[in-house]
């Protein structure tokens, strides 16, 4: 450990999550000298890619392989971690974050990562045991362990993570319901037709999905034995992931009594309406927004990590949003914009004979949004083209078929149309 | 094909004629036991000596079965001949007792054999005792027959084809043989290129291919074709080139000739000037035409379709009486025909103004003759209903039974619209034809199939009297029958079976051959009373031969009239004075432009066989409407975009060709497309009903139009293996390639409705899912019908008429399955890289396209016709396409230099 030093400013970060550990190492790799950095963590052990839990889940990876700082990490880099130690409070005239452990850890800046809550939804039998949500590694744990048995499970909620924890149930060997409140799956990624091909590829791998279903309650005595519906049906079940949603974790925040609406708010530098507090991830709301993926996380971590170095004043817009379903053989990718509104226009390619769809979304010749299903390999090029924000012009008639077509027809001189050319010199 | 498959194709090969134009070409035809035949020319016919035409090379790709009608049908169903034939007789007799025999009608076609022609003929005018039947040579050589028969007594081709390899001048009027007669162009090209002293004039208002090989070319007002000759005929005597031997020894009325030719076209400026031509070319025609001796005047339907036809027919007669360069080698007028057999049916006279045989109703003795020839019970005493009136008749109810042969008037004959109103309004619609669908067949009562070429057999005539055998070379399909059979089953029927007793044709030649020398004894040209005792081996082997054939072999004569001798009463060559007049309907403040219209070079009338060949297809896919670019500018017509063309009779749209050779103020249109193989392209339905008041040929060379743009708002391209239909679509046009109907589209509809219709008309055609494309803001639309991965349709509709190269569309037609690229390069409308574009096919015998000779002449610097040829092979068969090369040969140096 390098020697204290009294210019050094004191860093605390509350979270050990994706976007706590990531402004953790950008601080760390912009200015490695100048802050005293604690981290304090309610989950024991280092940090590990959220993103990665539905392959655990599935059996593709193990929980050591998800890890992405070890303990070892945090005391290499000299930032100091209170591990499976959650923080309870803040102090914000005394400058200090209270934990569950009982110390009261003093900062000059405070950065909150405190992530989301997975919804439980206030129905009848929601806190049964064999009701699970779909969070951590610890959910991963006692799904892996429901599943042993085979059985069957029902997921509600026919999300991103929904589908990831059906389907890695699934390969787990038991027999999975989704039930979803909307009339298409992914709704938030995903428009209808996109939909409609991923329930088709769902249900030939044999997850069975009931649309615009209303759970009512998890019925059984001790442990969850089903779900019953609001249209009379009940589907049994060994086991239910509740997998409805997140909201902001801005407890803390709101306890300490920084502005907080759905999460805590910030503005472009990622401060609160505190100075000295600032928060990134999961918990935040930007501008109306609060992201629950990867990309914005990163960014925010960027943006902050170079303004506490003080090495620019770089801002935070608000990010576009890719996101891909993480099922193996099923390729989706949504990014940006897509809702239809007054002033878009959209460009659609299916071919479902190879279960390939793709929707842009196009505003005043800008690229807003993107569907991809099936062939998704564009789909960076497309975000980069939305983040970009320039005009697509005579990209726009090879635009859906990706980057080397979309090049071509902006090169592209057509010869004459047949008939229309010379026919005949006469 | 090598060596030993050519000698085998020779020995295997039927000798016959080909079924296209009036030069009758003789053709070798090995069938090839599927559906087709290896097609060759005949280096025996005289006609050809082996050479063909584009057309007839195709001719092995269209004898397939598809669209044939097969069976007899009664009101769309399939019925027996017996039942349909006594039908088609109870019909006409119900009709003649009610109404009389004058209430009943034929309307045949050149496209019959002669055989069938006289049947045809002697029924009705002998038999059923009317004299109406005309025939569809009414619209292209009534004209001809008419100024014959004024100038020498008879319809009376006087020369050969041999005549234009004699000549020291040959003058084209109103003839684009480059297209239409290919191989006569060929002939004249070869004599031109071995005796490079042979001058071509072509008189014609448009710039066609056949300019190619002239000396000079005057494109003349349409209609000023009689001022033009009136002023040869006075430069003749201005400049004392007139034989008064032959003059006053031959022929009569010289002097009021003159007299009309100098007062109307006496000064060579006035000419010009009326004519629209520059005084010194046409000072140096007259120049030309004054100082050659051996000069042939070709004329085909520039000329006679015209309400003055006839009359230019004897404008042009009249300086080859005056010099008495008739009948000689290498001189004389020289109608050639635009039918295979349309001097068949002038010799057995199955026009309503002749009776048969060169015989006449305006000779009481003829009637009587022919009369007493045929035993006939009911011989028809006076001419019949010429085709426009015919039609007329059977609108207004006096014809009220009506059997059409062979021919499609609901596309051919102008104000093509009144032909349907008065089929519709018919009491009894016969048609016999060989297809199944045609514009007409769908407003027929009763259906009989006929059969193709390739299956029947007898004669037909070309256009310098020699006659040739039509062979079958395959078997008749289905229960289809040849057209003599049916008319005498139904002779039959009528209570005639004994006069109608035909077992072949033969038989049936054997009596048109005696009828042609009956009673003759030199008095009419027409006589082949040296064949009326031909046996039948004898008829089967019969080889090409010119008529006169009289008995007595002293009689046979290759030429007319050079001994001075006419077949008019007194044996006088006429000379008819003839005035200048404007075509019947000018263009005024409402319908601005003159329509004219005419052949392309790939496609043959209504297209019923020619549409049948991809690469024929190919050279012209779409009608367009070629204009002047200044006249295009004034109507708001961009090149390549879609027009209406309005007259006072009808409509009908186009795809615009802006032209610079075109004359300002006269737009062309060809005359083939029809409601088969386009939406609304019947140009004929535009055509005003004007007849020359001598022939009834009707003026299809000039109406009066108005052209506006059509108003797509989206364009588009259909390719399907199976042929969508395509109702309710503004503007489609249909073309068969390799595999696939192509169709090019556009409408006036919003493109989100043509897409959902189109798609749904080629889901019927075709099963399989779509693969589709849409950016509806843009109205963009691409989509590919794919069944087990291999292609059955695809569908373009865009803001903008592009499609992506055929040549690779038609590769992915051939692919047994799509691979991904391909897919999605289909639907991004756009080529795999590394595809060559051939662009539109110029040589339709090897199936080169235009950008593909381009590139060859740029890349390996290609000067000649013979290296473009040595190259591509472009070229190299028929010559069809050497002009459009040598045009190629002459753009590229130009464009290269921009």
């Amino acid at each position: 450990m390098s020697p204290r030093r009294a210019s050094r400013r004191r860093l605390v970060v509350v979270g050990n999550g994706m976007a706590g550990a990531r402004l953790v190492e950008n601080v760390v790799h912009h200015a490695p000298e100048r802050f005293d950095i604690t981290v304090i963590g309610a989950e024991p052990g280092g940090s590990y890619n959220r993103i990665l839990l539905s392959g655990v889940l599935a059996g593709d990876r193990s929980p050591t392989e998800i890890v992405t700082h070890e303990t070892d990490w945090y005391a290499a880099n000299g930032v100091g971690l209170r591990a499976g130690e959650a923080a309870i409070a803040i102090d914000r005239a005394q400058r200090t974050v209270a934990t569950d452990a009982g110390a009261a850890v003093p900062y000059d800046a405070l950065v909150l990562a405190t992530g989301s809550h997975p919804i439980i939804l206030p129905v009848p039998g929601a806190t049964l045991e064999g009701v699970v949500t779909f969070r951590d590694l610890r959910d991963v744990r006692r799904m892996v362990v429901a599943s042993g048995a085979g059985g069957r499970a029902v997921v509600i909620g026919g999300g991103l993570l929904g589908l990831e924890a059906a389907e890695g149930l699934r390969r787990r060997g038991m027999a999975v319901t989704v039930v979803h409140l909307m009339p298409f799956l992914m709704e938030r990624q995903l428009d209808e037709p996109a939909a409609a091909l991923l329930r088709e590829s769902l249900a030939q791998r044999g997850v069975a999905v009931v649309l615009s279903a209303e759970t009512m309650a998890v019925t059984g005595a001790a442990r969850a034995s089903g779900v019953s519906l609001k249209d009379g049906r009940s589907l049994p079940a060994d086991l239910v992931v509740m997998a409805v949603g997140i909201h902001p974790n801005a407890d803390l925040a709101r306890a300490a009594g920084l502005t907080c609406r759905r999460g805590v708010l910030v503005d472009d530098g990622l401060g609160t309406s505190d100075p000295a507090v600032f928060a990134i991830g999961e918990c935040v709301e930007h501008r109306g927004r609060s992201y629950g993926l990867l990309g914005p996380i990163w960014e925010q971590a960027q943006v902050l990590a170079g303004r506490l170095a003080e090495s620019d004043e770089a801002t935070y817009p608000g990010s576009a949003v890719a996101t891909s379903l993480k099922v193996t053989g099923i390729d989706v990718y949504s990014v940006g914009e897509f809702a239809m509104t007054a002033g878009s226009e959209e460009i659609v390619l299916e071919d479902c004979g190879r279960g390939a769809y793709r929707k842009l979304v196009i505003e005043q010749d800008r690229l807003r949004g993107a569907v991809l299903y099936g062939d998704v390999a564009d789909g960076g090029w497309y975000f980069e083209l939305i983040r970009a924000g320039g005009a697509i012009g005579t990209m726009r008639d090879g635009l859906i078929f990706g980057r080397t077509f979309a090049r071509r027809a902006g090169d592209d001189k057509r010869p004459p149309p047949l008939g229309v050319a010379e026919v005949a010199a006469s | 094909m090598d060596g030993t498959d050519a000698a085998s194709t020779r020995q295997a090969a039927i000798r016959t004629t080909c079924p296209y134009c009036g030069v009758g070409c003789g053709i070798l035809a090995a069938p090839d036991r599927q559906d087709g035949a290896t097609i060759v020319g005949d280096p025996d016919h005289p006609a050809n000596r082996g050479r063909l035409c584009s057309k007839g090379a195709a001719l092995g790709e269209t004898l397939s079965l598809d669209g044939r009608l097969l069976h007899p049908e009664m009101h769309g169903r399939r019925t027996d001949w017996h039942t349909a034939l006594q039908a088609v007789a109870d019909g006409f007799q119900r009709i003649v007792a009610t109404h009389g025999p004058d209430a009943v009608a034929f309307y045949v076609s050149g496209q019959l054999l002669t055989e069938d022609y006289y049947v045809a003929n002697k029924l009705i005018k002998g038999f059923i005792g009317t004299a109406n039947i005309d025939t569809n040579s009414r619209l292209c050589m009534a004209s001809s027959v008419a100024g014959h028969r004024r100038a020498f007594g008879s319809d009376t081709v006087p020369g050969t084809y041999e005549d234009l390899e004699q000549a020291d001048l040959i003058v084209l009027v109103g003839a684009n043989l480059a297209w239409c007669h290919p191989v006569l162009y060929q002939r004249i090209a070869a004599a031109k290129a071995q005796r490079p002293g042979l001058r071509v004039v072509v008189v014609d208002p448009r710039s066609t291919a056949t300019c190619d090989t002239a000396d000079l070319h005057l494109p003349l007002r349409p209609g000023s074709d009689v001022l033009l000759f009136n002023g040869v005929l006075a430069a003749l005597a201005r400049d004392g080139r007139v034989d008064r031997a032959f003059v006053a020894v031959a022929t009569e009325n010289f002097e009021a000739a003159l007299s009309a030719a100098v007062v109307t076209a006496g000064d060579v400026a006035a000419v010009a000037a009326g004519c629209d031509l520059d005084t010194g070319d046409v000072a140096r025609f007259f120049a030309l035409f004054a100082a050659t001796e051996r000069v042939v005047t070709v004329y085909s339907q520039g000329v006679n379709q015209s309400s003055c036809g006839t009359d230019k027919v004897n404008a042009i007669i009249n300086c080859h009486l005056a010099t008495g360069r008739i009948g000689r080698p290498g001189m004389g007028p020289f109608s050639v025909t635009g039918q295979p057999n349309a001097m068949g049916g002038r010799e057995v006279g199955a026009l309503a103004n002749q009776l048969a045989a060169h015989m006449d109703f305006d000779r009481p003795d003829d009637v009587d003759r022919v009369g007493r020839f045929w035993r006939a019970p009911h011989i028809a005493t006076r001419p019949g209903l010429k085709a426009v009136d015919l039609f007329h008749a059977v609108e207004a109810g006096r014809i009220r039974a009506l059997w059409i042969m062979a021919t499609n008037p609901v596309v051919s004959m102008p104000e093509a619209d009144q032909v349907r109103r008065a089929l519709h309004r018919c009491d009894l619609v016969v048609v016999s034809d060989c297809m199944r669908t045609t514009d007409t067949a769908g407003l027929a009562h009763i259906l009989l199939p006929a059969l193709a070429w390739g299956e029947k057999d007898g004669t037909v005539t070309n256009s310098e009297r020699c006659i040739s055998r039509q062979r079958s070379f395959l078997s008749a399909p289905g229960e289809a029958r040849p057209d003599w059979w049916m008319l005498a089953e139904t002779a039959k029927r009528l209570g005639f079976g004994e006069a109608f007793a035909y077992r072949s044709p033969a038989d049936i030649f054997r009596e048109h051959a005696a009828l042609s020398a009956f009673e003759n004894d030199g008095r009419r040209d027409f006589d082949l009373g040296g064949l009326a005792t031909i046996d039948d081996a004898a008829f089967d082997a019969l080889a090409p031969v010119m008529w006169p054939v009289p008995v007595d072999p002293a009689g046979a004569r290759a030429r007319f009239f050079a001994d001075g001798r006419f077949y008019t009463a007194n044996h006088r060559g006429r000379f008819v004075p003839v005035r200048p007049r404007p075509p019947a309907n000018a263009p005024d403040g409402q319908f601005p432009l003159a329509l004219n219209t005419g052949r392309t070079r790939d496609q043959w009338h209504t297209m019923t066989r020619t549409g049948k060949s991809p690469r024929l297809s190919l050279h012209a896919p779409e009608p367009l409407l070629d204009i002047h670019p200044a006249d295009a500018a004034a109507g708001g017509l961009a090149d390549g975009a879609l027009a209406r063309l309005r007259s006072r009779w009808g409509e009908a749209l186009a795809r615009v060709r802006l032209s610079p050779e075109q004359r300002r103020g006269v737009a062309f249109m060809p005359m083939h497309w029809n409601d088969q193989f386009a939406g609304a392209a019947r140009v004929n339905a535009v055509i005003n009903p004007v007849v020359d008041p001598i022939s009834g040929q009707p003026e299809f060379k000039h109406t009066p139009i108005r052209v506006t743009p059509f108003a797509a708002r989206w364009y588009g391209f259909a390719l399907a293996r199976r042929r969508p239909e395509l109702d309710g679509i503004g503007y489609w046009v249909a073309s068969l390639s390799d595999g696939f109907w192509r169709h090019d589209l556009a409408g006036e509809e919003p493109p989100a409705d043509a897409w959902r219709t189109l798609r749904a008309a080629l889901h019927r055609a075709g099963a399989g899912e779509w693969a589709q494309y849409r950016d509806a803001t843009i109205g963009r639309y691409r989509g590919a019908l794919v069944c087990r991965g291999r292609l059955e349709a695809c569908l373009f509709v865009g803001p903008t008429p592009n499609l992506p190269p055929i040549d690779w569309l038609a590769g992915l037609f051939r692919a047994k399955s799509l691979s991904d690229e391909q897919r999605a390069a289909l639907l991004a409308g756009q080529s795999g890289v590394g595809t060559v574009a051939a662009g539109p096919v110029v040589c339709a015998c090897f199936g080169v396209g235009r950008l593909t000779i381009r590139a060859a002449i740029t890349q390996h610097g290609l000067t000649t016709t013979a290296a473009v040829g040595a190259a591509l092979q472009a070229g190299t068969n028929c010559g069809s396409c050497l002009p459009e090369i040598r045009a190629l040969l002459a753009a590229v140096p130009a464009e290269a230099a921009d």
